[in-house]
């Protein structure tokens, strides 16, 4: 169909000034991404110059029908891949019309605390490890998986090369160029160890943007994989048994930690992550206690662990930063469904702001 | 098939000045579009400069067979975004050989009352949402739809992505470009609350342009569709039971309306809509009793209720109006099907000329 391909292709800027912006936002359970486009006079690089929109919220749990109206804020700005020229994608956030953000809006407190002067002065810096599942239209059972049965066990798999280990490179690589044309800052990509899951990171990003980064990503992910006919999971454990889960390993680090001396804060900054450990996994994403098992490279759910190059460990140091003295950790907790705006903003809290003597630090 | 499509994007003006013209047309039955081409010996920018033509009324229920001669009158242009370089589509209505509008042409009298003074002077635009379903060809199902059965309920398909949940985006993202291109003020797209069905909306239009961009989009929506071995259904229920139905929601304003103090002329006119409720349902387009039955964000067909930010009324009124004090008012009630010649300029006779 090389005839919608010229059309879809078409480079408008000879015939009109107008650009496209396609406003995306998060749906009502938290993890279904919606997007609708609207044509603009002109290109914009600037948020705020973005017009508000609204959408019909009741078509997406998020409104009842006779009050349906929610409004979304524009509050980032990337290329769009798929129309390219000067047309744009916008991530949005969503409130009510009296200008209350509604409650699966995650990102407007995620913001208040990013600029917080004690957070903004520490400069919180998120690569996010966004592990996926891709799975076979209509059988959901993972892609290049035989049907009615199961590949070989795990070990060929992660980072391999071959048309009997590595299954949906097309998608993984036409996402990598699509997030770096949109301006997302991803740092690369990998098979992982189940075969058909792959893993992309995006970051360093600091503070607020690694959420509006991350969900972008993964917008474009869909995006992709809907054009190549397959299904993208964000399940924490797809397949029960002797099968690596699905997980989103959130990389941090501050100013402080960064410096000389800074392995003494990331010492101290794990310590009140410990003393947090419910209240974090229980915002960490849903069903990840199928996930977290203490096998398959993860630590127990119940147990708070951390420690050196351990990839049992609920928190991992690397080594070049125990050398060194100063760097970053990894918290490897985060399920792959979880919300980038929750965990991100949690970790700064708790390591930034919380005290463990305060009692009402819940 | 490279050499076919290397023969379809030939770009002719090294070779020649002559461009193609596609007349297009409304048929029969009010919703089957027509066209065919010619050549012409240079570029034309202008509707009036363009000459009148005719076709066989006899092949389309518009003319018996011993007097079959329609004659087209070319009324817009805009380009052609399939033969691009400086090629053509003209909308164009139809009259008989003595110059009357043939029974099928509303164009004619919507064109009247839009140049009726009062009417022009109140500048009405008009933004109109066209729904439409893509059905799989030969066994007219929906697109994405399982054969022989149904997808899960509705709720994860509006403005979805995704392979489980949108389908057809190829042909939705290439008609807005095409549109654009053409010269048509598409202002946005939307995945709907069914799987399968979309939206585009035109707008703001002012008066007859209205009418004359909403059928060169479906025209440029049909022939995409074509391209894609789709079947594009403007029924305004295409499955019967708990799925969405298609509308053509028309969003309407007037200069007083748009003005300070706005919100009353908005009532005011919204009064005289319901007054005369039965006359626009009637026009409103077939089969819309199987659409307006009160659930699935519609209202019944027999009754009009108006509301602010209220999706289960006949008209809806955007908070942002009500907040300004001015703005625009939706018509929910046309369907999919509705002739937009038809709805705009009854719209605009209701509110402006008629009085109770």
């Amino acid at each position: 169909m090389s005839l919608l391909t010229d059309l879809l292709n078409l480079d408008l800027s000879d015939c009109t000034g107008k650009i496209i912006a396609e406003y995306i936002w998060v749906g009502g359970t938290g993890m279904d991404m919606r997007s609708k486009a609207r044509t603009l006079p002109g290109p914009v690089d600037d948020p705020s110059k973005l017009p508000k929109w609204n959408f019909d919220g009741s078509s997406t749990g998020q409104a009842t029908g006779d009050d349906s109206e929610v409004i979304l804020c524009p509050q980032a700005i990337f290329r769009d891949p798929f129309r390219k020229g000067k047309n744009i994608l916008v991530m949005c956030d969503c409130y009510a019309p009296t200008g209350e953000p509604i409650p699966s809006n995650k990102r407007s407190s995620a913001a208040n605390i990013f600029s917080h002067p004690d957070v903004k002065a520490e400069e919180p810096w998120y690569g996010i490890e966004q592990e996926y599942t891709l799975l076979q239209k209509d059988i959901n059972w993972p892609l290049g998986w035989p049907l009615g049965g199961y590949p070989g066990a795990q070990g060929p798999y992660y980072c391999a090369t071959g048309a009997e280990k590595s299954y949906g490179r097309d998608i993984v690589d036409a996402h990598y160029k699509a997030c770096l044309y949109a301006g997302v800052n991803i740092g690369g990509i990998n098979a992982e160890v189940m075969p058909g899951q792959w893993e992309f990171q995006v970051g360093p990003s600091v503070g607020i943007s690694a959420g509006d980064e991350l969900w972008v990503a993964r917008y474009i992910l869909e995006r992709i994989t809907e054009i190549a006919g397959v299904v993208v999971s964000f399940d924490p454990k797809p397949v029960p048994g002797e099968w690596n889960g699905a997980g989103a390993h959130t990389n941090y680090s501050t100013k402080s930690m960064r410096s000389e001396g800074g392995y003494e804060v990331i010492k101290k900054a794990i310590e009140k992550l410990e003393a947090r450990h419910g209240e974090h996994i229980a915002a960490y994403g849903e069903g990840n206690e199928r996930r977290l098992t203490g096998r398959n490279e993860t630590a127990d759910i119940n147990t708070f662990v951390w420690g050196v190059a351990n990839r049992g460990a609920s928190v991992r140091v690397g080594r070049d930063t125990e050398k060194e003295g100063k760097g970053y950790f990894e918290d490897r907790r985060p399920g792959s469904n979880m919300d980038p705006y929750v965990v991100t903003s949690k970790i700064a809290e708790t390591t930034i702001l919380w005290e463990p003597n305060l009692s009402n630090g819940e | 098939m490279a050499l076919l499509t290397d023969l379809l994007n030939l770009d002719l003006s090294d070779s020649t000045e002559k461009i193609i013209a596609e007349y297009i047309w409304i048929g029969g039955s009010g919703m089957d579009l027509r066209s065919k081409a010619r050549t012409l010996s240079g570029p034309v920018t202008d509707p009036s400069k363009l000459p009148k033509w005719n076709y066989d009324g006899s092949s389309t229920g518009q003319a018996p067979g011993e007097d079959s001669e329609v004659i087209l009158y070319p009324q817009a242009i805009f380009k052609d975004p399939f033969r691009r370089g400086n090629n053509i589509l003209v909308m164009c209505d139809c009259y008989t050989p003595a110059g009357e509008p043939i029974p099928t042409n509303k164009r004619h009298a919507a064109a009247k009352i839009f140049s009726n003074p009062a009417v022009s002077a109140e500048e009405p635009w008009y933004g109109i949402e066209q729904e439409y379903t893509l059905l799989q060809k030969d066994i007219n199902w929906p697109l994405g739809w399982p054969v022989g059965g149904f997808p899960g309920p509705q709720g994860p398909y509006y403005c979805s992505i995704g392979a489980d949940k949108s389908f057809g985006r190829d042909i939705v993202d290439s008609h807005y470009k095409a549109c654009l291109y053409a010269g048509i003020n598409i202002s946005g797209i939307n995945g709907e609350v069914m799987p399968g069905q979309w939206e585009f909306q035109v707008g703001p239009s002012v008066g007859i342009s209205a009418g004359d961009q909403v059928w060169v989009a479906r025209y440029l929506l049909e022939r995409i569709t074509e391209i894609a071995g789709v079947v594009v259904s403007f029924d305004p229920k295409p499955i019967p039971g708990d799925w969405n139905g298609a509308g053509a929601h028309t969003n309407y304003s007037t200069e007083s309306m748009r003005k300070d103090g706005g919100f009353q002329v908005i009532v005011a006119a919204v009064e005289k809509l319901k007054l005369r409720h039965k006359e626009h349902i009637a026009a409103y387009g077939e089969g819309n009793e199987r659409r307006l039955t009160g659930k699935h964000e519609t209202a019944d067909i027999h009754t009009f209720s108006w509301g602010v930010a209220n999706r289960g009324a006949s008209v809806r009124v955007g908070r942002e109006t009500e907040q300004n004090g001015k703005g625009y008012f939706e018509d929910r009630r046309p369907a999919s099907n509705m002739d937009p010649y038809v709805v705009t300029a009854m719209i605009a006779d209701t509110t402006i000329l008629w009085k109770p």
